[in-house]
């Protein structure tokens, strides 16, 4: 059995547990303008950038280092383990990395000659400016969070695009189980939204273009949805086996029971029609919790407002939960703090768990316009109280990631 | 013998020694192997590049091989050598709940896009704006696609059908070390019965050899084997395109199915050295220790990469532990980064099933082997960080 013992998170609602707590519940969101980079000739204006820390405008690298840290600083300490000697393996969902465009232009301005690519090489090599290296190897960020947590062994990078953060937690809980620790940090980060980023999203209409309230862009479920808003954050936890904990007398936050994940062969950024692969997701989840489905009282949606997700998320849930799918109360937190991408799937983990913790469902916002097509208690506008002792959380990413997490209030 | 040992079933590699178990076991055992290069393209750099390669044999839809820039390609059709080679290729059943685990960097840019950003940008103060106009105009959507990490197991999904489950990690030598490692723990705990695991490296392109020349990793004097690129001009990396994908199974899963095995992979060990603090060939030499290893003169695919300080650590490292006779294997095929660990757990699982060594790729500093191979060591010792070796042993 794998406890939690331990949450930190960053968004662009805050920093910490209890700011956005306290925002979430409130029903607020933290989208806004971009001003981080200018937004001419952008079709997308908005986002929910963490714009507050030092590093905000250093590029996606230092931004998803600092993310990182703050959110695993948060969780260990809540822990009450060594700040500085974590012992046990880190798992880290991040964004693939490349050198920033500033540095790019800047290295290029300063080459002997300016034909193209092969001068930059040049320019790189003469240079010799290791911060650069740095920021293009995948490894770095890890390779920082490991010296500064002092957690024990290789630790793993990984990627399955917005199911990212679920599939750190995920890899946490596996190595657990084998028993090849007693602990593990599972983190999930994301300040990767720059121009570029941004742009790429819009080429695949993944993004909605509602600029004029930001407030209101992100509906999940909603009949007017009209695609995500990207964001950052970083989520974090201490998984500990429940053994472990308990001798140590540590706090046991949640319980991390069971998870799924299936891929989907269909298509790179769509999913399967007959939603299939969510549903061998979800099913597989239930069933590494040895839980049947009525047993589940609230979800933690995708919810990502786009057409696609949520219709899909709606198919797949309904068809596993039957004509109860309409009973089960389902928020998306991605309403109030947009998509955080590689981030998402660890943020909302610990959302997740603080909603057992606190007695409270916060709300999808912005369920103005009910999309008659999708029958869900989204927990409208307004936050619930509700005694929760089990959630699913999904988490699906292009590339046909689909992975579930299913959480629990207390030891079986 | 345990029902859960972790055993080799099937095999993709390529290389710019051809495509294949065969092709490579024959360039490789010839005498003298050499390498192939390519010194024109990218100078004052030298590469190994692709071989011809039909993409359609592996990934027959063009609508497919379309969506995918070079790296995917490789990785897709690496992936279905190894499918087929494991006899798995049209076993729809066993591809859905086969589990997927690949080490991936990131995919090309658009290197037309960025030159014309590039040079636009020495006229303009406005750069950011400029980016703005550049990038929204000339990017391609199925460009971002082609880039991001872990689209190519999602391109492996589509093609060949691999669906268990689908995780990438990303960084370096130690993505593939680690992809080993942890697919090899899950089938030993009965946490999965068949993995697809691998990687590809595609570096015929200018922003994989930046990545490198960033720290000035690259070597740029006449070409030398891995061994003797100290002292040389650049930093001692020739790079490689290439990809090794395996297939690995439970013994149980295999011999249920009567597939039988190259070899089975024994422990592997990982490791973080902080270089900057402590001395690597020591952290290199626990790891040999660490991994209990056999008697006598072993066999040892080293997957060093030629850069000067950990190429030195490691040949240090090895000199003081037993009898390992030395091969690596990047003086004839470059260095594949997150490739690298699974190219020299497939070359050591080669010389296992067939029995035999390969012979010397640098005979001034590499020793002749006597006998037939019983096990073989496979190594990855990062050209920046991260260290990982694995024993591959008879199946």
């Amino acid at each position: 059995m794998v406890a939690v013992t331990g949450m930190g998170v960053v968004t662009s609602l805050g920093q910490g547990r209890e700011d956005n707590w306290n925002a979430l519940i409130g029903g607020r969101s933290g989208i806004h303008p971009i001003t981080r980079f200018p937004v001419d000739h952008l079709a997308t204006t908005i986002a929910g950038t963490v714009d507050f820390l030092p590093s905000s405008r250093d590029g996606a690298s230092a931004l998803t280092f600092e993310l990182a840290d703050l959110a695993a600083s948060e969780a260990v300490g809540q822990s009450c383990l060594p700040g500085s000697d974590f012992g046990g393996p880190l798992f880290l969902a991040a964004p693939p990395v490349e050198l920033d465009w500033r540095h790019r232009l800047s290295l290029y301005a300063g080459a002997r000659e300016h034909n193209g690519n092969k001068s930059l090489i040049e320019a790189a090599r003469i240079a010799k400016a290791i911060e650069l290296f740095d920021e293009s190897q995948f490894a770095t960020i890890a390779d920082r969070l490991a010296d500064r947590f002092g957690t024990r062994g290789l630790p793993i990078t990984l990627s399955t695009a917005c199911a990212s953060g679920a599939t750190a937690i995920q890899l946490g809980i596996e190595a657990i189980r084998r028993g090849e620790c007693e602990r593990a940090l599972s983190i999930g980060a994301d300040g990767s939204a720059t121009a570029e980023a941004l742009i790429r999203f819009s080429l695949l209409s993944a993004l909605t273009t509602q600029n004029e309230f930001p407030e209101k862009a992100s509906r999940p479920f909603s009949k007017d949805r009209s695609g995500f808003v990207l964001a950052e954050g970083a989520g974090a936890l201490v998984l500990e086996s429940l053994d472990s904990a308990l001798a140590r007398g540590a706090e046991i936050l949640g319980i991390m029971r069971g998870c799924g994940e299936k891929a989907d062969d269909f298509h790179r950024t769509r999913s399967k029609p007959d939603g299939s692969p969510a549903i061998a997701a979800v099913r597989a989840a239930l069933s590494d919790a040895g839980m049947a489905e009525d047993a589940v009282e609230y979800i933690n949606a995708h919810g990502t407002s786009t057409p696609e997700n949520d219709k899909m998320e709606h198919l797949s849930l309904s068809t596993v939960f039957g004509e109860r799918i309409k009973s089960v109360p389902i928020s998306s937190n991605k309403s109030m703090i947009g998509h955080t991408l590689s981030a998402a799937g660890a943020v909302e983990a610990v959302f997740s768990i603080m909603t057992m913790r606190e007695g409270v469902i916060p709300p999808t916002i912005n369920y103005d316009t009910p999309d008659p097509a999708i029958e869900l208690d989204v927990v409208p506008n307004v936050k619930r109280q509700a005694q929760v002792s089990t959630v699913l959380s999904n988490s699906f990413g292009f590339g046909g990631q689909n992975t579930c997490l299913v959480m629990a209030r207390e030891p079986e | 013998m345990s029902p859960r040992d972790v055993v080799i079933t099937g095999m993709g590699i390529v290389s710019s020694l051809g495509e294949g178990v065969d092709a490579h076991w024959q360039a490789l055992t010839a005498a003298p192997p050499s390498p192939v290069l390519d010194r024109e393209r990218f100078a004052p750099y030298m590469i190994h590049p692709l071989p011809e390669i039909d993409w359609s044999r592996q990934i027959p839809r063009r609508g497919d091989q379309r969506q995918m820039e070079t790296w995917q390609r490789l990785g897709t059709y690496a992936a279905g050598l190894a499918l087929d080679d494991a006899g798995l290729k049209e076993n729809e059943g066993l591809c859905a709940s086969m589990d997927m685990v690949v080490a991936a960097g990131g995919g090309e840019r658009d290197e037309t896009v960025d030159e014309v950003i590039l040079n636009a940008s020495l006229a303009r103060n406005d750069q950011d704006v400029l980016l703005n106009e550049k990038l929204t105009t000339e990017l391609r959507p199925t460009l971002f696609l082609a880039q991001l990490s872990n689209l190519l197991a999602g391109n492996i999904s589509i093609v060949h059908k691999v669906t268990g489950s689908s995780r990438t990690f990303m960084g370096e030598e130690g993505a593939g070390v680690s992809a080993i490692e942890t697919a090899a723990a899950r089938i030993r705990a009965g946490q999965s019965s068949h993995i697809l695991v691998g990687g590809a490296f595609q570096t015929e392109h200018s922003d994989m050899l930046l990545a490198y020349e960033l720290a000035g990793f690259l070597h740029r004097q006449d070409w030398k084997p891995v061994w003797q690129r100290g002292g040389s001009q650049g930093g001692g990396v020739v790079t490689g395109s290439g990809a090794a994908f395996l297939v690995l199974e439970a013994r149980e899963h295999a011999e249920k199915r009567g597939r039988e095995a190259y070899a089975a992979i024994g422990p592997v060990v990982s490791r973080r050295v902080r270089r900057n603090r402590e001395p690597l060939a020591e952290g290199i030499a626990a790891m040999l220790d660490a991994l209990s290893l056999p008697e006598g003169p072993l066999l040892t695919v080293s997957g060093a990469s030629g850069a000067h300080a950990p190429t030195k650590a490691e040949a240090e490292a090895l000199g003081t532990r037993g009898t390992p006779v030395v091969r690596g294997f990047s003086t004839l095929t470059g260095h594949m980064k997150e490739a690298q660990f699974p190219f020299a757990v497939a070359l050591a699982a080669l010389a296992v099933h067939h029995g035999k060594p390969y012979p010397a790729f640098d005979p001034q500093n590499e020793a002749a082997f006597e006998g037939a191979p019983q096990a073989a060591l496979a190594t990855a010792i990062g050209y920046h960080c991260f260290e990982g070796m694995g024993l591959v042993t008879k199946a």
